[in-house]
């Protein structure tokens, strides 16, 4: 086994996912390098990754937020920005892990319209999601008009 | 500010919540990062060495496959240290291997019955839900303390 010397120690990196019809990657990265002090910041097709000391990493993600906070995710990295490890130019085919950011994205444009709405809306108002955890049985209602709308 | 305990642990929509309302996330990739800046021995690419399954003892017995073990040495003291956790329940992207997916079935396994709140949702599938799935978020975090 060959000893194994971290790089970039005490650092954190985080993505910043945008899916917005205004702001695109690159004009966040430009807003980012003009705020930023010390820090890595790679541009990627679905936003930015920053590496740096926590406090600087998280006073540019709460600036970057400002720009457009409905459509603005934010999430930790285990890795530093294209670690050999894990980056897609030397593995070839998709980064692991990007599939299921990937989903999430399909589903980014509802909890951003959620985002926006709750805004102007308090949110105890609003019922609450079906329990995924309760049994569901099929209302006999819904059997009826099943059975009658295969016999019609 | 509350320890929030997100499945799956990669979600990056969940993730981004709990930030957002003032709490952290306990997620895979701050486990994964606390490896990555340890020296030692190499053990690419996540450097998950042959110490894990052996931590993982603690959560699942000597005859559960080692790959479970090895995992739940990752997510095992981040469920032993959460406060709260959100579950989103069916996940598309949460399926995997006999590792990943028994991994997944205990880890749920434990948090249900970790005495700590806890939330039960499912991916929206549309706008209507979108609202829902994020309002019923939002009450959870603000009434652990978080921001309004």
């Amino acid at each position: 086994m060959n000893e194994y010397t971290p790089i970039l120690v005490g650092t954190v990196t985080k993505y910043v996912v945008v899916e917005s019809f205004d702001i695109t990657p690159a004009d966040l990265a430009v807003h980012a390098y003009e705020i930023s002090q010390g820090v890595m910041i790679k541009e990627t097709c679905f936003g930015l990754i920053i590496n740096g000391k926590e406090d600087e990493v998280d006073r540019i993600i709460a600036e970057l937020r400002k720009i457009d906070p409905d459509h603005i995710f934010i999430k930790d990295r285990g890795f530093p920005p294209g670690d050999s490890r894990r980056c897609r130019a030397n593995l070839g085919g998709a980064r692991p892990g990007y599939h299921g950011m990937e989903y999430e994205m399909t589903v980014i444009p509802y909890v951003s319209h959620g985002l926006k709405e709750l805004k102007n809306r308090d949110e105890n108002t609003i019922p609450a999601p079906e329990n995924p955890r309760e049994d569901k049985t099929l209302d006999i209602y819904k059997l009826k008009k099943m059975i009658e709308a295969l016999e019609s | 500010m509350a320890k929030i305990f997100i499945y799956p642990s990669t979600s990056l929509i969940l993730s981004d919540m709990v930030a957002r309302y003032g709490h952290t996330p306990l997620s895979s990739a701050v486990a994964i990062r606390e490896r990555i800046q340890t020296a030692g021995f190499e053990s690419a690419p996540l450097q998950i060495t042959p110490e894990e399954p052996k931590k993982g003892l603690k959560w699942a017995a000597v005859e559960v496959p080692s790959g479970v073990r090895g995992r739940m040495a990752l997510y095992g003291p981040m469920i032993e240290e959460c406060e709260a956790a959100i579950i989103i329940n069916h996940a598309d992207l949460s399926f995997g291997c006999m590792g990943c997916a028994r991994t997944n079935e205990l880890i749920t396994f434990l948090v249900r019955q970790k005495d700590v709140p806890r939330l039960d949702l499912t991916y929206p599938k549309n706008e209507d839900e979108g609202l829902k799935f994020v309002a019923a978020i939002k009450r959870f975090l603000t009434g652990l303390g978080g921001k309004q």
